[in-house]
C-alpha cells in the first residue's frame, strides 16, 4: 500500500516537474511572524505605489487579538483560478503554474473577482480598486524571519516546506 | 506633502466630530510638538485635569508609516498626578492605524454620557454605549471591543483602560494593542474622565506614495541598517531585560523599594533567566521589523487533575524592575503573575510596583497595617502583591485610592514620605546617581528616555553641575525632534538629524529636513511653556531623602551635590521656556 502510494507520488512529481514550475509566494513560516507589517507596507509601497497595510497583495491579520498569532491572507496560486474565470473583462487571468495576471487598465471594478476566491485573498479599496497577490516575490526581502518563500512550488511537497 | 495637519477633532457632549485643518507643519513638525501645539489650542490650562473640555490627545509625525520604526503615537493630556500637560508615548499598532485613517491627530474633547467605545476610521465615526463594560479588566474589555467592532482584525489599533481608570487612578495606563502602553502619569484616568472605555481606531485608509525612486531606495537603506546590523540586537534579542543583571552589576537596580542597588536574587531574574524559562514568543508594532516585545508566560494548575490555564504577559527591564527586584520578587514566573494582575486593572506598571514597595516599608516599620492594606505585604511575597494589586487598580478602600494619587500622597497621610521612591513620579528602574535623580524629577515625562542622564552617568564621575546641567540641555532637542517624528526612541542611533533630513526630504518635507536644529528647539520650548502654564514649578517637586541615602557606581550620592543639580536644571528649564534663552 505504502509502496503503492509513493510511486504514485513519484509520478506525481515527475509530472509536475515536466511542466516546468512558477515561482509561487507561499508562507510556511508564519508561527515565526511578529505581526510588523513589513510584507504588507512593501507590496503596497513597491507594486502599488501607496503607503498602507490593506491595499496590497498580501495582508497579516491577527487570529483574535495578538495573543494569538497572525494570519497572512494571500493567493494560494490556484489553477484554475477561479477569480480568473469570475472576472467578466479578461482584467484577470490564468497565470501559468497558478495565480493570476492582472490587467489593471481592463477592471472595472465590479469586484466579482472577490467572492470567487474561496480564501479571501482578494481586497479592494473605497474606490473598488482590487488587490490581488500577483506572485512576484518583492515583499519576500523585507521580512525579518524568512515567514514568507518564493520559489516554485511542487503542491505534494507544501506541507513539508516549514522548519 | 501638505504644510497643515489633519486632525480630526470628536467632541463627545455633542457626539459629533469634524476634521480639521490646522497650520503649523514647519513649525512643530509632528508628535510632541503636535501634541503641544493642539494643547495650547484646545486645553484649558486653568481648569483641572478632569474637566470635561480638557482634550485628550493623540499625535503621530510626518514620516509614520513611511520608515521603519516610525512606530510610536504621542498621547497628551493633562495629568491627574500633578495637573500639568503631559506626553505618554506607545506602540502597538496606533501610529499607523492613526496615518492609515488619514489624520495626524485625534483630538477627543468633552464627556460621553455614559461608559463608552469610540471607533474611528478614515470613513467612520462612531460612539457606542458600553456601561456593561464598566470595571472590566483589560483583558476582558479587548475581547469584547473586537466583538462590537467586528471589522478590520489586524488593522487597527484598541485602546482600553481598565476599572483604575474609571476611577481616576493617577497611576491608571491606556492598554495598546494588548501588549503596549501609554503607562506614564494617568493617562488612562484622563481617557475614563471622558467616559470613553474603548478606542478603535480602524487604519481602513491609505496615503500616497512618495513620487521617484529616492524614497524607496532610501526605505531600503534604512531598513537594511536596522535588520542586517547588530544596531537592534539588544532589542531583540534579551530585549531590555538584559539591563537587570548590568544595572545590579553597577549598583543601580533598585533593590527592596531602593533600600539596596544591588543584590544576589539577580540571577532569578536576569533577562537571561527570563528568555530562557518564560519566553514564548516575540511581537512587533506595526512598521516595524525589530520585534522587541518579548512576551513570556506562566501557566496555573486550577485543578487537581492536570487541568492548566496560562496567560501571555508582556515583559520589559521596567516591569521586571517594578514587579521584580523593587518588590524583592525573585521568582521569574511570580514576576509574570504580579505583572498580569496589574495588567488586569490597567494600572501603569511602574507606578504600581514602587507604589507597593513604599507600602511594604511602611508595614515594615509600623506606619501602615493590614486594615489599610488588607494583605500583609512583605518584600518576596509574589501572592500578596498580585491581591495588592487589584487593591490598588481597583480603589479598594480609602488607603488605596489615596496611593492610587500617589505614593508621596499617601505618605503625607500615614508618614514615611522619606523614603517614597518618587521623582516627580514613581521612580523608573535606574538609580545610576544624582544626575539622573535630578533629570528624572523635572523631566517632561519622568521617563528615563527624557534625557540620557542614567547613561552618561555612568561614565562622567565627576561632580561637575555646569557640565551636568550643560549635557541634560544638549541633549533634549535631539530627543524631542524624535519623538515629534514620531521614532522608537530605541532607533535613535540610526535616525541621525542628517538620516532624518534625508527621510523628510524624500517624504516631501524639504523645509523641515533643512530646519531640524531651530524645530527641535522651538518644540521644546513649545512643550515646557503648556507645561508652565499648566502649573509646573520646579521649586515644588521634591526628592525624599531615600535617594540620598543610595548607593551607586561612583560611591555614595553627595546631597550637596543632588541638590545644585536639580536647582540649576530647573532654572535651566524656567529659561528655556522664557527667552529661549539655555544658558
Amino acid at each position: 500500500m505504502l509502496a503503492r502510494c509513493l510511486s504514485r507520488e513519484a509520478t506525481l512529481m515527475s509530472q509536475n516537474r515536466s511542466q516546468s514550475l512558477m515561482k509561487l509566494l507561499t508562507t510556511p513560516r508564519m508561527d515565526r511572524c511578529i505581526g510588523c507589517h513589513s510584507c504588507s507596507l512593501a507590496c503596497s509601497r513597491l507594486v502599488h505605489r501607496q503607503l498602507s497595510w490593506s491595499n496590497a497583495g498580501i495582508r497579516i491579520h491577527s487570529a483574535g487579538g495578538l495573543s494569538t498569532g497572525f494570519l497572512a491572507q494571500v493567493c494560494l496560486g490556484c489553477d484554475p483560478a477561479p477569480c480568473a474565470a469570475a472576472c467578466p473583462t479578461g482584467a484577470f487571468s490564468q497565470r501559468p503554474g497558478g495565480g493570476v495576471v492582472v490587467r489593471k487598465k481592463q477592471c472595472i471594478r465590479c469586484g466579482d473577482c472577490i467572492p470567487a476566491c474561496p480564501v479571501e485573498a482578494i481586497s479592494s479599496d473605497h474606490d473598488g480598486a482590487v488587490y490581488v497577490c500577483l506572485h512576484c516575490g518583492r515583499c519576500v526581502e523585507f521580512c525579518p524571519h524568512n515567514c514568507l518563500l518564493f520559489e516554485e512550488v511542487d503542491p505534494l511537497r507544501r506541507s513539508l516546506n516549514h522548519d | 506633502m501638505t504644510e497643515y495637519f489633519n486632525v480630526l477633532v470628536v467632541d463627545l457632549d455633542s457626539g459629533k466630530s469634524r476634521a480639521q485643518q490646522i497650520d503649523g507643519r514647519n513649525e512643530v513638525a509632528g508628535g510632541s510638538g503636535l501634541a503641544a501645539l493642539l494643547f495650547s489650542q484646545f486645553g484649558k490650562a486653568d481648569q483641572d485635569w478632569d474637566h470635561p473640555a480638557q482634550p485628550f490627545i493623540l499625535a503621530i509625525g510626518p514620516l509614520t508609516g513611511y520608515f521603519p520604526l516610525m512606530s510610536k503615537t504621542v498621547c497628551g493630556f493633562v495629568s491627574p498626578y500633578h495637573g500639568q500637560y503631559t506626553e505618554s508615548h506607545a506602540g502597538g499598532r496606533s501610529a499607523l492605524a492613526l496615518c492609515f485613517a488619514g489624520y495626524d491627530a485625534l483630538v477627543i474633547v468633552g464627556r460621553a454620557a455614559s461608559l463608552s467605545c469610540l471607533s474611528i476610521g478614515s470613513r467612520h465615526m462612531t460612539v457606542k454605549e458600553a456601561s456593561f463594560m464598566r470595571g472590566m479588566g483589560v483583558a476582558e474589555s479587548g475581547k469584547l471591543i473586537r466583538r462590537m467592532f467586528p471589522k478590520s482584525s489586524g488593522h487597527r489599533s484598541i485602546l482600553r483602560i481598565g476599572p483604575a481608570g474609571e476611577f481616576g487612578s493617577a497611576m491608571a495606563c491606556v492598554n495598546v494593542d494588548s501588549y503596549r502602553h501609554f503607562g506614564r502619569l494617568g493617562g488612562g484616568a484622563a481617557l475614563g474622565a471622558k467616559n470613553i472605555k474603548g478606542l478603535v481606531i480602524s487604519g481602513d485608509g491609505s496615503r500616497a506614495n512618495p513620487d521617484g525612486r529616492e524614497y524607496t531606495q532610501l526605505f531600503k537603506k534604512v531598513y537594511t541598517q536596522l535588520t542586517s546590523t547588530d544596531y537592534m540586537r539588544k532589542y531583540y534579542h534579551l530585549g531590555t531585560a538584559v539591563n537587570v543583571e548590568g544595572l545590579n552589576e553597577i549598583e543601580a537596580l533598585p533593590w527592596f523599594n531602593l533600600q539596596k542597588t544591588s543584590d544576589a536574587g539577580v540571577s532569578r531574574i536576569s533577562g537571561d533567566v527570563f528568555a530562557d524559562q518564560t519566553l514564548l514568543r516575540n511581537g512587533a508594532c506595526s512598521g516595524c521589523p525589530v520585534g522587541c516585545i518579548h512576551l513570556g508566560f506562566f501557566r496555573d494548575r486550577f485543578k487537581e487533575d492536570a487541568r492548566y490555564l496560562y496567560h501571555q504577559v508582556a515583559y520589559d527591564y521596567e516591569p521586571i524592575f517594578a514587579a521584580g527586584s523593587m518588590l524583592g520578587v525573585t521568582n521569574c514566573f511570580d514576576v509574570l503573575r504580579i505583572l498580569e494582575d496589574i495588567e488586569r486593572v490597567g494600572l501603569d506598571a511602574m507606578s504600581a510596583g514602587v507604589a507597593l514597595a513604599w507600602a511594604t516599608e511602611a508595614t515594615e516599620q509600623g506606619l501602615i497595617s493590614r486594615k489599610q492594606t488588607v494583605v500583609r505585604l512583605r518584600f518576596g511575597d509574589g501572592e500578596a502583591y498580585q491581591q495588592a494589586a487589584g487593591y490598588l487598580g481597583t480603589g479598594h478602600n480609602e488607603f488605596y485610592r489615596l496611593l492610587a494619587g500617589g505614593t508621596l500622597r499617601a505618605a503625607a497621610a500615614y508618614g514615611g514620605s522619606e523614603f517614597g521612591c518618587v521623582l516627580g513620579q514613581e521612580m523608573a528602574g535606574y538609580a545610576t546617581g544624582p544626575v539622573y535623580f535630578a533629570a528624572q524629577s523635572l523631566g517632561f515625562r519622568h521617563s528615563h528616555l527624557d534625557t540620557g542622564a542614567y547613561s552618561w552617568e555612568q561614565k562622567n564621575p565627576d561632580h561637575d553641575v555646569d557640565k551636568a546641567v550643560d549635557y541634560l540641555i544638549a541633549d533634549e532637542p535631539g530627543r524631542v525632534f524624535l519623538t515629534s517624528m514620531v521614532a522608537c526612541l530605541f532607533a535613535r542611533s540610526v535616525y541621525s538629524d542628517e538620516q532624518l533630513a534625508e527621510c523628510l526630504s524624500a517624504v516631501g518635507y524639504a523645509e523641515l529636513a533643512g530646519t531640524i536644529d531651530e524645530t527641535a528647539e522651538r518644540i521644546r520650548a513649545l512643550r515646557w511653556q503648556v507645561r508652565i502654564a499648566t502649573g509646573f514649578r520646579p521649586e515644588d517637586i521634591t526628592i525624599p531623602k531615600r535617594f540620598y541615602q543610595v548607593r551607586t557606581i561612583h560611591g555614595p550620592v553627595q546631597a550637596d551635590y543632588l541638590d545644585r543639580l536639580k536647582a540649576e536644571y530647573g532654572r535651566r528649564i524656567m529659561a528655556l521656556a522664557g527667552d529661549g534663552n539655555t544658558a
